[in-house]
């Protein structure tokens, strides 16, 4: 059992924003797959269709995504939402997101009666304009949009951080002074990639975000940093899909994971990481994760 | 993977809506029901089924689909793939019937001749809109028996291929595969299931994909939350029970469109 920001997860692994997340049915089938709570596609006050295809490419190395944040607007994901909060048996966390704190206040508050067990703020989409990253690499902005939402809202606000900033502590803080109950870090490393036959950027949107392997060791950085400048905990993910990239992160200062692209190995990763975590702190004589969180902090 | 570059090396005109696009690259280990991602480059990227290993028939429904056909032989696309879960594979001596409905036919016609080719016992019922529109049919008349439909009775029996089905024995039937418009499955769906069959039946489906690769979730069906695009498009059909088939389906925004 892992306690964050009072939400009891009978593991640490948690559904990462923008994966699987549309429908009710699918966060319970992720829920039923092993993870310990399930966080929403990112949902905003109007419906979107999202960038054009490709939006999504595997590499060698990782994914390149620009999706555009896609949903359904809040109006229609609240049936979903419900659904999921009825049917999954894990805490169910609503991603929102807005281009001023006047809509995520909106959406935030349209969605308190799907009774979702805390909110997490998208202010790091690194590709569609004027959304995430746009407001994510702004203190100021991050800061009002957090006190707006925790304002409307009496369920935990946890801020996801993006990692294309110069001073991400300085963003974190922000979140904090802003009301933040937790930070998660990271979101998609800003990246593109080129069709060499034609000239044309594979991407619909052009350009989009880096997951994956490839940016394991920029989330453990941050996640590094952000336990030793911060009093608030911090969710890890980037980059995960084993038992033992999750272990590291939680070296790193997480309390807890989360994980997007590794499902690509399959639903089972989340069954697969926490169980490969309990052996681990098994054959390690801990009783808890709370006991390996920032322990790389102690280690010179 | 980033989009194999392939050349369109033959265009056949199928039909007065469809035409096949031969490329230079073969996907020789696709099993039959998989699909592919196609970029049309500074348009969009759709989802196909193989018609062969290195071909697809495209009918034009939207931009991606127009700006295709406005490609000529010597043209290229990005291809990926070959993505999800495709038929089963009769074995041998198996007695199967398959049951297409307009470009439907375009998965289905592989399947029959390598059923064939294995020596299982192919029966087809094949529909179309008017005579003109009959996909494929000289395939599926050199692999079994045909029982053609249209829906204007310009060739063989005006009618539905559900009306030929309600006719058969499906009893006799080892495997059923269904391709074809959602309505036209569910007909055929309700039927198999009045015959309990649906075990024996595996249906292929249509979704708005994103990402094709089981990531992203916009093409999780109702209320089992299966991919489409991983866990399919090829379902068995009590996988199909219970669910949003035939009711509604999403769009790019994760909005129900309910079919009428």
């Amino acid at each position: 059992m892992v306690n964050v920001t009072g939400l009891r997860l009978k593991n640490p692994t948690i559904l990462a924003a923008g994966i699987m997340g549309t429908t009710g049915a699918s966060l319970i089938r992720v829920a039923q797959q092993g993870a310990g709570a399930v966080v929403t596609k990112s949902i905003g006050p109007e419906p979107k269709d999202g960038h054009n295809n490709p939006s999504m490419v595997k590499l060698d190395f990782g994914y390149l995504n620009a999706m555009g944040l896609p949903n359904p607007s809040y109006e229609d994901f609240l049936p979903e939402l419900k659904k999921a909060k009825q049917k999954s048996g894990v805490p169910v966390i609503a991603s929102i997101f807005g281009s001023n704190e006047d809509e995520f206040r909106k959406v935030a508050q349209g969605l308190m009666s799907g009774k979702p067990d805390a909110f997490e703020l998208n202010v790091s989409c690194p590709h569609a304009m004027g959304y995430g990253t746009s407001l994510g690499t702004d203190s100021k902005m991050v800061k009002a949009v957090t006190s707006a939402v925790c304002e409307v809202v009496n369920v935990p606000v946890w801020v996801k951080l993006t990692p294309n900033v110069t001073d991400i502590v300085a963003i974190g803080k922000a979140a904090e002074a802003g009301g933040a109950d937790a930070l998660v870090a990271i979101n998609t490393v800003r990246g593109m990639a080129i069709d060499i036959h034609s000239g044309y950027p594979v991407l619909g949107n052009r350009f989009g975000g880096l997951s994956g392997d490839a940016i394991r060791p920029i989330a453990i950085k941050c996640v590094y940093d952000l336990y030793a400048n911060m009093d608030i905990p911090i969710i890890g993910v980037g980059g995960i899909s084993t038992w033992q990239h999750a272990v590291e992160m939680i070296m790193a200062g997480a309390s807890a994971v989360q994980i997007g692209s590794g499902v690509y190995e399959g639903l089972n990763v989340f069954f697969n990481v926490s169980e490969g975590i309990n052996n681990f702190l098994k054959e390690h004589g801990y009783k808890k994760t709370e006991e390996i969180t920032g322990i790389a902090h102690e280690r010179f | 993977m980033i989009p194999i570059n392939s050349k369109i090396t033959k265009i056949v005109a199928e039909t007065p809506s469809t035409r096949t696009f031969f490329f230079d690259y073969s996907f020789e280990y696709a099993g039959i029901g998989q699909f592919v991602m196609v970029w049309i480059r500074g348009v969009d990227e759709i989802p196909m089924a193989l018609s062969y290993k290195n071909a697809i028939t495209v009918q034009k429904v939207g931009d991606a689909t127009s700006r295709l056909f406005e490609i000529e032989e010597g043209g290229f696309v990005g291809l990926r793939g070959p993505f999800g879960k495709g038929f089963t594979i009769p074995k041998k001596r198996e007695n199967i019937l398959l049951i297409a409905g307009g470009v439907g036919a375009a998965p289905l016609a592989s399947l029959a001749e390598k059923a064939f080719s294995e020596y299982s016992y192919v029966t087809i019922i094949l529909g179309a809109r008017n005579v003109d529109e009959l996909l494929f049919m000289n395939r599926f008349l050199q692999c079994g028996h045909v029982y053609i439909t249209t829906d204007d009775g310009s060739a063989h029996r005006c009618g539905f291929v559900t009306d030929v089905l309600e006719e058969l024995d499906v009893s006799v039937y080892d495997r059923i595969y269904i391709c074809g418009p959602e309505m036209m499955m569910k007909k055929v769906f309700d039927i198999l299931e009045k015959e309990q069959a649906l075990d024996r039946a595996e249906f292929s489906l249509h979704r708005y994909f994103k990402c094709g690769i089981g990531i992203c979730g916009a093409c999780c069906m109702d209320e089992t939350g299966l991919r489409v695009c991983k866990d399919g498009p090829v379902f068995n059909g009590k996988d199909l029970m219970d669910t949003e088939f035939g009711k509604y389906a999403r769009d790019a925004s994760g909005r129900k469109k309910w079919f009428l």
